[in-house]
């Protein structure tokens, strides 16, 4: 399988848009070579504003040249992006409604070695909450292009959060991104897998390894979570035995707070896969951090078997 | 010495003062204080030195006026107001629900509100954002942004005034609405935040100090800050909390506060007589 770097694609990405878009511009938080924002800035120098390390003022800042018809992208680490920033993007950001997009890279667990300071667990939370914030989150290089785009296209503030950590090719090449949809990845009849990121290659491993145990995973890809089209999450687990739901993310407020708001009356048994509510660490890797938090494909067969006895 | 657009914005200033005192009314809290002392500011750019157009506020080459502190929209409301963005009718609905003023600046609501503030410190990175974009594509329109002196305790103030000089922002003007108050009491009791000229200065900015309820002075002030380029330039106006408000004048009771009926005809007596603005 191709495996690929999601925080590089968005990075030539950025490119492909300025070279189609002059009102495209981008401001970096001191980290351009982390988020990959410096390829636009090689290309594209005076349409670049290194901001240095004050996030709240580049997010203002971008609101600022949105107002005189840019489209801006901000660029730092998730933790800051969303955390430090967050009421630089609640007023003045989507109060009114600018065209900014925020981009919260080396998210989730994936800085392993930072440690807590620079992960988020909570990001996806506090932005889902803030009105008129669109909240995405690819599964891999190919749906982070299409996601970028889309983006771009959207008129409004949005908020896309990367992961650091190189994932596996899952999203269908000659499949159109569309905000707010969700894409069934995998077919299969019993459990839905709810998933987005990092775990919708976990959830298509825990697919594989359910076959043993006589269980057939159905896998759906959540990138979008604010908006998400609820009738087709309902659609999607039709004729399912049960829900589990995946995401590296606490189980507050993100993916397991939409799935068991959207399914609440269906009476479908549902587990959630995904962090508790606690902090990240530092780590040797990555796979050791979603080990210790739970989030590897094994949790996922142990939820899927969970929901499959419990609703047969 | 006398400015040619003297009289025409010492009566605008007076309008201005007059609208506020409308809009909140007797016997109700009002953020008076901080709007009156900006307001001859406030007039002298809505009414000479700022090129906008109320007949088609979206012009892309209109100057922008960007109300950091968010708190005293009633002197932004006021000014729009009596350019014509809208009716003066719409005073009467300050703060009602579905008005067209809400209780800080929001662009979707009000016409001629350039951004949305009221979470303080936020509004001088924003006009920086907008200095920079209209630099960009070579448009002559200025930015002038209103800070407060209490608000510039917050960070962010200082990220943008980083951002301002790093990136040469001369079409952005800042004005320091310097009351000496902040909402609990004066700035230099409650928390300093002096000296001003020396910081601006530090942080590569062109500072002016003004006399800030002294309409010539001012005018005069906006017309040199024109001249000045390569640099960030900061006018220090140097104000009186409440100014023209005898009862109001320095008095921090009157940052959020509500004047008696009796007060409120004092100010009618003061400011009304020859409020329309020719």
């Amino acid at each position: 399988m191709n495996v690929q770097n999601l925080r590089e694609t968005y990075g030539r990405t950025l490119v492909e848009l300025g070279a189609e878009n002059p009102n495209i511009v981008v401001l970096e938080g001191d980290l351009g070579k982390s988020t990959m924002s410096c390829y636009f800035e090689e290309a594209f120098p005076n349409r670049y504003f290194e901001m240095g390390i004050a996030e709240a003022n580049m997010t203002s800042f971008a609101g600022g040249l949105s107002l005189t018809g840019k489209i801006p992208f901000t660029n730092s680490f998730a933790a800051f992006a969303a955390g430090r920033a967050y009421d630089q993007i609640r007023q003045g950001l989507c109060l009114p409604n600018l065209n900014v997009k925020i981009v919260g890279s080396s998210a989730g667990l994936s800085d392993y070695g930072d440690g807590s300071t620079h992960q988020t667990v909570e990001d996806i939370a506090i932005m889902r909450a803030i009105p008129n914030l669109t909240v995405l989150v690819p599964s891999d290089a190919i749906e982070t292009r299409k996601m970028v785009r889309a983006m771009a296209a959207h008129h409004g503030p949005v908020y896309m959060r990367v992961t650091r950590t190189d994932l596996p090719d899952v999203f269908p090449e000659d499949q159109d991104f569309v905000i707010g949809k969700p894409y069934l990845i995998r077919d299969g009849k019993d459990v839905v897998v709810f998933a987005n990121g990092a775990m919708v290659s976990k959830a298509l491993e825990a697919a594989d390894l359910a076959i043993a145990n006589n269980l057939s995973i159905r896998v759906v890809n959540v990138s979008s979570l604010k908006p998400v089209d609820e009738m087709a999450l309902r659609d999607l687990a039709q004729g399912m035995r049960g829900i589990v739901t995946a995401e590296e993310h606490s189980v507050i407020g993100g993916l397991a707070s939409i799935i068991t708001y959207v399914f609440r009356k269906s009476g479908l048994p549902i587990e959630c896969v995904g962090i508790e509510d606690r902090f990240g660490q530092s780590a040797e890797n990555v796979e050791v951090l979603f080990e210790e938090y739970g989030l590897t494909s094994k949790h996922i067969v142990d939820a899927a078997t969970s929901v499959a006895g419990a609703g047969a | 010495m006398r400015h040619s657009d003297q009289t025409k914005v010492e009566r605008a200033a007076r309008a201005l003062r007059w609208n506020i005192v409308q809009m909140v009314g007797p016997n109700q809290k009002g953020h008076l204080g901080g709007s009156l002392s900006i307001a001859d500011v406030v007039a002298a750019l809505y009414f000479s030195k700022m090129r906008h157009d109320p007949e088609n506020p979206s012009w892309p080459d209109r100057d922008r006026f960007i109300l950091s502190k968010g708190h005293v929209a009633l002197v932004q409301y006021a000014a729009l107001a009596e350019c014509g963005y809208f009716s003066k009718r719409e005073f009467s609905k300050l703060k009602t629900l579905g008005g067209m003023l809400q209780g800080h600046p929001d662009i979707k609501s009000t016409p001629g509100i350039e951004a949305n503030t009221g979470s303080l410190g936020q509004g001088l990175s924003i006009a920086c954002g907008m200095a920079a974009g209209l630099k960009m594509d070579g448009r002559p329109s200025r930015v002038y942004c209103v800070l407060g002196d209490g608000e510039i305790a917050e960070g962010q103030i200082w990220e943008a005034a980083l951002a301002a000089s790093h990136y040469k922002l001369d079409n952005l003007v800042a004005v320091l609405d310097r009351n000496c108050l902040q909402a609990m009491g004066s700035i230099v009791n409650r928390f300093n935040t002096n000296p001003v000229v020396e910081k601006w200065q530090a942080f590569g900015w062109h500072v002016v100090e003004v006399d800030g309820n002294d309409v010539a002075a001012v005018l005069r002030a906006l017309d040199d800050l024109d001249l000045v380029t390569g640099k960030p330039k900061i006018l220090i106006a140097c104000t009186v909390k409440g100014a023209g408000l005898p009862f109001a004048e320095n008095n921090v009771a009157f940052h959020n506060g509500s004047m008696t009926t009796e007060q409120f005809e004092m100010a009618r007596q003061l400011f009304c007589a020859e409020a329309a603005v020719s």
